[in-house]
């Protein structure tokens, strides 16, 4: 048993420090990404290709001046970035990111941890993000980080709405809420090509879930300085960052979890199939936001209320209907 | 299968320690050195005009209570999701009156502007 714990520290270790590197590198190839679209070269002094400049950056930030304003709730300001990091680091823990594999003569599934409820769980963590940005945004005590905090916190309930809405349709093909049996449910055909619309509509509901551009209202810079982080140096403002790439990759695995057959693949061992397909997804929000310009407000809950949500029902609906005529496997 | 949970339980007593590391950290490194201008809230440079814990729009909780509604209706569609399979038209039937009651007060909610920003 102890041993078995032994096992399990190790490797959750592992896929944490994995984890953890791909979303500081991801802040380099955004930057990298986003010059080239821009005919830009993006970061490039700091080491060859500027491959050292997440380095640069954590040391930048962790030596910065931690300030907390004199009239902020000083608890809540200080909890709000732990709030939106540890249930940002928590969502990666039940995406298996391949099949299983031997250690030590035990067979284990590569992942962290696979429940029965892993989507529900995922969803109840992205959930929790809110709390610690509509924390930040009162605690901090500034006007600007007031109205970024509410304006969140309406953007992300809203679209949370649709996003649980346009994963039901893989929950009704699947008839399981447990990731490793929607990956395995995909072995032939990815659901993406089932659920096109539900994949769509997942895309939308998630961009607008983790702040990407078109939806990134939260740091809509131009109105409301930095949001909900104006008033955040240092590392609690590094904790924010990282939570919101965090979100980003899980959103990203996420997406090739439920609609792109997972780790399933030819030729290639199933851990790399899922990095593959992540890297795609990663690259097409990081498109995304070279492309597009940004909402506004009044656009923004018009089009989660008026158009996301009643297509995500209707999707259901569709899909519910074909399930249940076409009587077999579905 | 509450040992499921085990991982879990580890994975966040790792990410409330670096959390913890974190918000530490900079205290270790670093000392601040306040100032009256530095420790001002930001205003664009301006001295800060009144408090920043006013009042704000209603609009806020309206949205805060379709949020709730519709929730609601989306947590009662996931177990009937994954047990759609066993009930088969039934389960539709029952889903579509279900949507059909939630869709009278989506439909009021629109009429009434709620989802409008102004």
């Amino acid at each position: 048993m102890s041993q078995t714990v032994v096992v399990d520290i190790v490797r959750i270790a592992v896929i944490l420090g994995m984890f953890l590197g791909c979303v500081a590198y991801l802040v380099w190839v955004e930057r990298k990404l986003l010059g080239h679209i821009q005919i830009r070269v993006g970061p490039k002094r700091v080491g060859p290709y500027g491959l050292l400049q997440p380095i640069a950056d954590f040391v930048k930030l962790v030596s910065k001046e931690d300030l907390t304003p004199p009239n902020a709730h000083r608890a809540l300001f200080r909890l709000a970035p732990a709030i939106a990091l540890v249930p940002a680091i928590l969502s990666i823990a039940v995406i298996p990111f391949g099949g299983t594999i031997r250690v030590l003569g035990r067979e284990m599934p590569i992942g962290i941890a696979d429940i029965n409820v892993g989507l529900l769980y995922v969803f109840a963590m992205s959930s929790m993000g809110v709390f610690g940005i509509a924390l930040a945004g009162w605690s901090s005590n500034n006007k600007y980080s007031l109205m970024g905090g509410l304006r969140s916190s309406a953007q992300l309930i809203s679209y949370e709405v649709s996003l649980g809405l346009s994963v039901l349709g893989v929950v009704l093909l699947a008839g399981t809420f447990s990731l490793r049996e929607i990956v395995a449910a995909q072995h032939p055909i990815p659901f993406v090509a089932l659920q096109p619309v539900g994949f769509l509509l997942f895309l939308m509901a998630s961009s607008a879930e983790i702040a990407r551009i078109p939806f990134d209202l939260p740091e809509a810079e131009t109105e409301l300085v930095a949001g909900f982080h104006t008033e955040y140096s240092s590392m609690k403002f590094a904790m924010f960052f990282v939570a919101e790439y965090a979100n980003l990759v899980t959103v990203s695995a996420m997406a090739v979890t439920l609609f792109l057959g997972g780790w399933n693949g030819p030729f290639l061992p199933g851990p790399i199939w899922f990095a593959l397909k992540t890297a795609a997804m990663l690259f097409l929000f990081i498109w995304v936001r070279g492309t597009l310009p940004r909402y506004r407000y009044d656009q923004l809950m018009r089009f989660g209320w008026k158009f996301l949500l009643p297509v995500a029902l209707l999707n259901l609906l569709v899909t519910a209907l074909i399930v249940a005529l076409s009587g077999g496997e579905g | 299968m509450l040992s499921d949970f085990l991982p879990i339980g580890i994975l966040f007593l790792m990410a409330v320690a670096f959390a913890g590391i974190a918000l530490a950290a900079p205290h270790l490194i670093t000392r601040a050195h306040p100032t009256r201008e530095k420790m001002l809230p930001y205003e664009c440079g301006i001295d800060p005009v009144g408090d920043a814990r006013g009042r704000f729009s209603v609009h806020y909780y309206v949205v805060a209570m379709m949020f709730i509604i519709f929730d609601v209706e989306v947590v009662f569609l996931y177990p009937w999701a994954v047990a759609f399979r066993q009930l088969r038209m039934v389960g539709l039937v029952e889903a579509a009156v279900f949507l059909a009651i939630l869709l009278v007060g989506y439909v009021y909610l629109w009429r009434r502007g709620a989802f409008e920003w102004d």
